[in-house]
């Protein structure tokens, strides 16, 4: 077994409010380890857009703590790369520039400025948005968006990738494009990976384990389910697998007949 | 830029092409026949109302008087640069003589002191104006941009700001000038003290809409793109350059052209009081003088008073068009 890359251990959070501290999370614990590709997975208001903002750090945990590496993260930081859900591209900066911004800051002096426009035009080229890098975002779709926030995040070097429902905004045929995209790049880069979704044939095609989530308030860690299916994957090859579709209803059956959401 | 996309050139373009011809007779009827109308239909109402006003000083101006008046200001600048330049020529004459006398003579060169017309005057009301503004703009913005970033120092600074936002100028001046007068204290002054105090009176008035809306625009900066500037650990100064002002720019200018519009109002009072050369000083020496073509030269100074405040408002409309980076919003 290789080693532990990012830990959560006890992590729970309460949040103020008017009424009264709301506790959000409990006692998640989480073993993650180097080149994982890890699901978040569970109805919405279960908290694990606030698993993500923890590790990312734009959250503190009330108790408990994250450990990368064995170093607590206590701050934002590059090396915890996120993904947005609506992008949060500068809009005003071309696709090139976003990137740009982000290279900027974490090779500020390591790389020159040639090495620089390389590594920009380079993960720009990953996600195939080569050919619209002077392009502002009010002039690309929704897809080539959120391709552009996956290059910057990329781009960034990160020890680990967030991904808050990267493509929870997209068609589904554009869904399907960036994730094949998305492996393509996990293949060549071995990212650790921890991505937030609604949608279970995402979870099963692109995760290497499937974390399910509880209900909240207090919600913690319901399952974990380990994917066992050889890379690469091939969507169309693997609708009629039975190992496939076996994971796919064991993901529906926590989510629908364990966790049933009650709807107020 | 391409010029035959300017509003006012496209239709006339358009039409020696041939493109769209009864469209863009509409286009050229609706943006110069229409306001035509309405500026002939004022004209026509002006020049009724004036006809049934006496004064003391004889009959309300109306349009062909003004008109006069305005053909007479000129006059009297073309009249006043000769004779300025006639100053210098005699100047160079006699200093020429003086070196063919004796090549070592110290030779002086005399300002002209001659009566300032009403040309300068506009030309220095826009100076005092301009002074005014961008001091009130860079002392405002960082204002704006602090207090939109904290929301402890918004509240701290907003009282202040809603207290003084409605104080008159004319209130402002007296204070103004005493401490000028207390402060500026030189033996060779290179700003005139009636300077001074019209451009400190106009900074005073012009601060607050360019606080406030600089303070909005920086509020526009959402929640997602803090999160950005966060998880790229942003320095505070990189977060304000790289995010937070590209954001506030649309509103910091809606800020600024509000403060110039009223910088401009504000001056002409200042001056006036103030005996600052410039627009408001003429209004006041022709009130004072009395003649009876004072209402006249009165009344063209109000309609170029208004020009220029136009031309003003354009002027940071073509700005804030420049660096706005949103280019498909709708700025007018």
């Amino acid at each position: 077994m290789s080693e532990v890359h990012l830990e959560l251990t006890n992590v729970g959070i309460e949040f103020p409010t008017p009424k009264g501290p709301f506790r959000a999370l409990q006692d998640v614990n989480l073993k993650i380890e180097q080149g994982e590709f890890i699901s978040l997975i569970g109805h919405s208001g279960c908290g694990k857009s606030t698993v993500l903002n923890i590790v990312a750090g734009l959250y503190g945990a009330t108790e408990g703590g994250v450990l990368l590496d064995g170093k607590e993260v206590d701050s934002p930081g590059p090396e915890r790369a996120v993904v947005f859900q609506n992008h949060s591209l500068l809009p005003w900066l071309t696709a090139y520039e976003n990137v740009e911004l982000a290279v900027d800051q974490v090779f500020k002096k390591s790389k020159s400025a040639a090495e620089k426009r390389e590594w920009i035009e380079y993960n720009l080229k990953l996600v195939h948005m080569d050919h619209a890098m002077h392009k502002r975002p009010d002039e690309i779709s929704g897809g080539m968006k959120q391709r552009v926030g996956i290059a910057r995040a990329l781009a960034m070097q990160p020890e680990v990738m967030l991904m808050d429902e990267p493509f929870g905004a997209l068609d589904a045929l554009t869904r399907a494009h960036l994730q094949d995209s998305l492996m393509e790049i996990q293949k060549e880069l071995n990212n650790t990976v921890i991505m937030i979704t609604h949608d279970v044939d995402e979870a099963v095609l692109l995760s290497d384990r499937i974390v399910m989530m509880t209900n909240g308030p207090a919600a913690t860690i319901g399952e974990i389910l380990t994917v066992d299916l050889p890379h690469p994957r091939d969507r169309l090859a693997l609708a009629d697998d039975p190992t496939y579709n076996h994971y796919r209803s064991e993901v529906l059956r926590f989510l629908y007949e364990k966790q049933r959401k009650v709807e107020h | 830029m391409n010029p035959l996309t300017w509003g006012v050139i496209e239709p006339f373009y358009k039409l020696a092409i041939g493109e769209d011809r009864k469209g863009q007779v509409n286009t050229i009827i609706k943006m110069i026949g229409l306001p035509l109308v309405g500026i002939f239909f004022f004209l026509l109402l002006w020049q009724a109302a004036a006809s049934n006003i006496q004064t003391s000083l004889g009959q309300f101006p109306g349009p062909v008087q003004t008109y006069e008046q305005f053909v007479s200001l000129q006059a009297e600048a073309e009249a006043e640069a000769l004779k300025e330049e006639k100053f210098y020529q005699r100047q160079e004459d006699r200093n020429a003589i003086k070196l063919e006398k004796n090549p070592e003579a110290e030779i002086k060169i005399r300002e002209y002191t001659g009566h300032p017309t009403f040309f300068d005057q506009i030309g220095r009301s826009l100076v005092t104006v301009m002074s005014g503004f961008i001091l009130a703009s860079i002392i405002a913005i960082p204002i704006g941009i602090v207090i939109g970033l904290s929301a402890n120092a918004y509240s701290a600074v907003n009282p202040l700001i809603q207290i003084f936002k409605p104080v008159s100028p004319l209130a402002w001046l007296p204070l103004v000038t005493m401490v000028v007068s207390a402060v500026y204290v030189t033996d060779d002054p290179s700003f005139d003290k009636a300077f001074l105090n019209s451009m400190f009176t106009v900074l005073l008035c012009c601060l607050w809409p360019t606080i406030i809306n600089t303070a909005a625009g920086v509020a526009t900066v959402t929640q997602d793109l803090k999160n950005v500037s966060q998880v790229l650990s942003l320095s505070w100064w990189t977060h304000v350059r790289k995010i937070v002002l590209p954001c506030s720019i649309p509103m910091m200018f809606t800020g600024l052209r509000i403060s110039l519009g009223i910088a401009w109002m504000v001056l002409i009072a200042a001056e006036m009081l103030a005996q600052n050369p410039g627009l408001g000083k003429f209004v006041w020496d022709e009130f004072q003088n009395g003649s009876s073509d004072s209402l006249g030269r009165i009344m063209v100074a109000v309609i170029v008073i208004g020009i220029v405040g136009f031309f003003l408002d354009r002027g940071m409309l073509i700005i804030q068009k420049a660096v706005s980076w949103d280019k498909t919003a709708d700025i007018r």
